[in-house]
């Protein structure tokens, strides 16, 4: 019975990771940049909405619009300060950047938040679902995490697929110096791109908080890294293999620590993802391009 | 010919803007020379004590209560030095972001200023590579809070003023066997933290020489611990009715928290870096209801010294109430003081003869502060002291009868 625990635990923990990972994806899809940042933005998201909530006493689900905007508005700016002077440098130099950012907000998060951890009360207020007799419990957070991500995922694929922006954005990914050619605004189609990335990333924040409760300015680092793995996992720059990428790793992550062994569950993880990468290396989901010469 | 010259001037430059920080820093030391002039015996040279701690980083709050502590120790000695024949102290910190390389230099740095006796450092890496220094420069070392057993072993010099940890965790076995003989016990530890794996490894030592029934023991590591919902299950799953939780109280509200949504209430036992549970931001103190700890200080102890040293601390850090942390900084400067006052120390004389003085007074004192009555020291530098264990009761602690 208490398989379906870990299962519901695995799906949690997994859905959380996916909704990081949609943002990790969407970013590099499109500006072929790895936002390293991705996981700190997170952080400020939960740090907002735990501001919202606790110091301005106004109701969860305006904090997380709140935090939605700050984090919206955050990354644009980051975009526009840090990556925009560097486009057209190789990819190492805006690599680097993002790290710089990445610490840059952890130390502003410790200055303004102090490093001593927080609480962060969940938003969801659904009571837990048991069933089998208290054998198995579903908590209001998983079924809100799972159904959230799901939305974003279809939400994602519909914008990109059917929306004018969404086709600029395709546009860009695909060749960014025809795009630009053919008209297409490359600087505010990749500034709208981090918008929407951002954006994710305070939801995200927001539901990693409510799941896993300790709010420091580390909080988004680890995660962060999971979901890029997840991200790689399920084909990085492909909305459904980020989804899927994030499942699995929560599953073998939970599986692997309830059956096998706690310690080496990361090892685990990380060689099924040598694995698959070996044997298809675009990743679960992901095309593989041939590079035309 | 140019290019030396060029940088010479350069090296000149650099070494000006050095100097430049070091007078910038200045403030930071808590000068003692005026209260030593009021209290009428000028001609005592301070003692220069030297910290280094995580006062930056994910850490920064173990290292910012010590520093606290210790400055409030500091100061209250200096305000007082008269009636201890004149001798004040100088106090000066330094950030290691509890980084063992970092640590080396802060130390160095600390050096440079003139200090003569180590207080610490606050955690354990740094306080390795620390211990080996102090024992080739002859500097007397008493760390207030690095528990590992490693760091009293690597000199005759280096002294501790926690419980090591598989003491802790032995102690732990002990209360566990007293209080609660017929429990089913479970435990999760971080197997990654030489702190956990420390006090768990004394513990499940000490429970098998007991004869304690463990029938869950699991872990998770530091890059693993953003999600512990498994481990719970597993000690659910298993059928704990006691829960040994040897890790700090970030983690442990995590736990917790989840044990609560999934309706497992087993009793939760936690060591000394369970303290400060209460004070987390948005912690749901319900949750803690009825958690037993060992910790060797309580904030709401009722007795004049404590009392004291809460207001004191919540005065300079903005109504935070001091944790174990911040009374181990403030015992370390006390015990250090009392020592060098028996010893007849002062600031002239050299560090190693008063780190010979030092070892000579910490192998045969015996001191009263905020963490305990009557500790003593063996000559590993290993502290005795007993340990207290509180149960929560309606969000404070309670001493476990």
């Amino acid at each position: 019975m208490k398989i379906l625990q870990y299962l519901v635990n695995g799906i949690s923990i997994g859905s959380v990771y996916a909704i990081i990972a949609l943002g990790y994806t969407m970013v590099y899809g499109i500006a072929k940049m790895l936002n390293f940042a991705h996981g700190d933005i997170i952080m400020v998201g939960a740090y907002i909405s735990f501001s919202v909530t606790n110091y301005l006493g106004l109701p969860a689900i305006l904090s997380v619009i709140i935090s939605m905007a700050v984090c919206t508005a955050l990354g644009v700016v980051i975009e526009g300060l840090a990556y925009r002077p560097l486009r057209g440098t190789p990819s190492l130099a805006v690599l680097i950047t993002a790290i710089g950012v990445s610490y840059f907000l952890q130390n502003a998060a410790q200055l303004i938040w102090s490093s001593s951890p927080k609480n962060f009360t969940s938003i969801v207020n659904l009571a837990p679902l048991t069933l089998f007799g208290g054998q198995l419990v579903i908590t209001g957070e998983v079924l809100t995490t799972v159904l959230v991500s799901i939305l974003v995922m279809v939400g994602l694929m519909l914008f990109t697929g059917k929306t004018r922006t969404g086709k600029a954005m395709r546009a860009v990914s695909e060749d960014r110096d025809a795009a630009q050619l053919m008209g297409i605004p490359v600087n505010r189609t990749i500034s709208i791109t981090f918008a929407i990335g951002s954006a994710l990333a305070a939801v995200a924040g927001v539901l990693l908080c409510s799941t896993v409760p300790t709010l420091q300015p580390t909080t988004g680092a680890m995660p962060g890294i999971r979901a890029f793995t997840a991200a790689v996992f399920g084909g990085i720059g492909s909305i459904p293999g980020a989804m899927l990428g994030g499942i699995l790793l929560g599953l073998i992550e939970t599986f692997s620590k309830a059956y096998i062994s706690p310690q080496f569950s990361d090892a685990i993880v990380f060689s099924v993802l040598i694995i698959i990468l070996l044997v298809k290396p675009a990743g679960l989901l992901g095309k593989q391009i041939q590079e035309k010469v | 010919m140019k290019k030396i010259l060029a940088m010479v001037m350069a090296l000149l430059m650099v070494m000006g803007m050095l100097a430049g920080c070091a007078s910038g820093d200045a403030p930071e030391t808590t000068a003692g020379t005026d209260s030593a002039n009021t209290g009428g015996d000028g001609a005592v040279t301070p003692i220069k004590i030297g910290l280094t701690g995580p006062l930056t980083g994910s850490n920064a709050a173990y290292g910012l209560a010590v520093k606290a502590g210790m400055e409030i120790a500091v100061e209250e000695i200096n305000a007082n030095a008269a009636q201890n024949g004149g001798l004040t102290l100088e106090f000066r910190a330094e950030d290691d972001e509890a980084d063992g390389e970092k640590g080396v230099s802060a130390y160095n740095s600390l050096k440079d200023w003139g200090m003569q006796i180590f207080a610490g450092a606050v955690t354990t890496s740094p306080s390795l590579t620390i211990a080996a220094e102090t024992l080739n420069d002859q500097m007397f070392m008493l760390t207030p809070s690095a528990s590992a057993v490693e760091i009293p072993a690597t000199g005759s010099n280096v002294f501790q003023m926690c419980f090591t940890d598989p003491n802790q965790g032995a102690s732990a076995a002990e209360v566990i066997s007293k209080q609660w003989p017929d429990a089913a016990i479970g435990v999760i530890y971080d197997s990654s933290n030489p702190y956990s794996a420390g006090i768990y490894n004394g513990f499940a030592e000490k429970a098998e020489e007991l004869g304690l029934n463990i029938v869950c023991e699991t872990s998770f590591t530091e890059d693993s611990k953003s999600d512990l919902s498994t481990q719970v299950t597993q000690c659910q799953d298993a059928g704990a009715d006691l829960v040994f939780l040897p890790f700090y109280y970030t983690e442990a509200s995590q736990v917790l928290t989840y044990a609560n949504t999934i309706g497992y209430a087993p009793t939760f036992f936690g060591c000394d870096g369970m303290d400060g549970i209460l004070t987390v931001e948005g912690f749901d103190t319900q949750l803690a209801e009825g958690l037993a700890l060992m910790t060797p200080f309580d904030a709401n102890a009722s007795d004049e010294a404590t009392a004291s040293f809460v207001a004191k601390f919540q005065e300079k850090m903005d109504g935070l109430v001091p944790n174990q942390f911040a009374a181990d900084g403030y015992d370390v400067i006390y015990a250090i003081y009392d020592a060098c006052v028996a010893a007849g120390v002062d600031g002239n004389t050299s560090t190693a003869d008063i780190c010979a003085a030092l070892m000579e007074q910490f192998a045969s004192m015996t001191f009263d502060g905020l963490t305990g009555k009557g500790m003593t020291w063996d000559e590993t530098g290993m502290i005795s002291k007993s340990p207290a264990a509180v149960v929560i009761k309606d969000g404070v602690y309670v001493p476990m009868s």
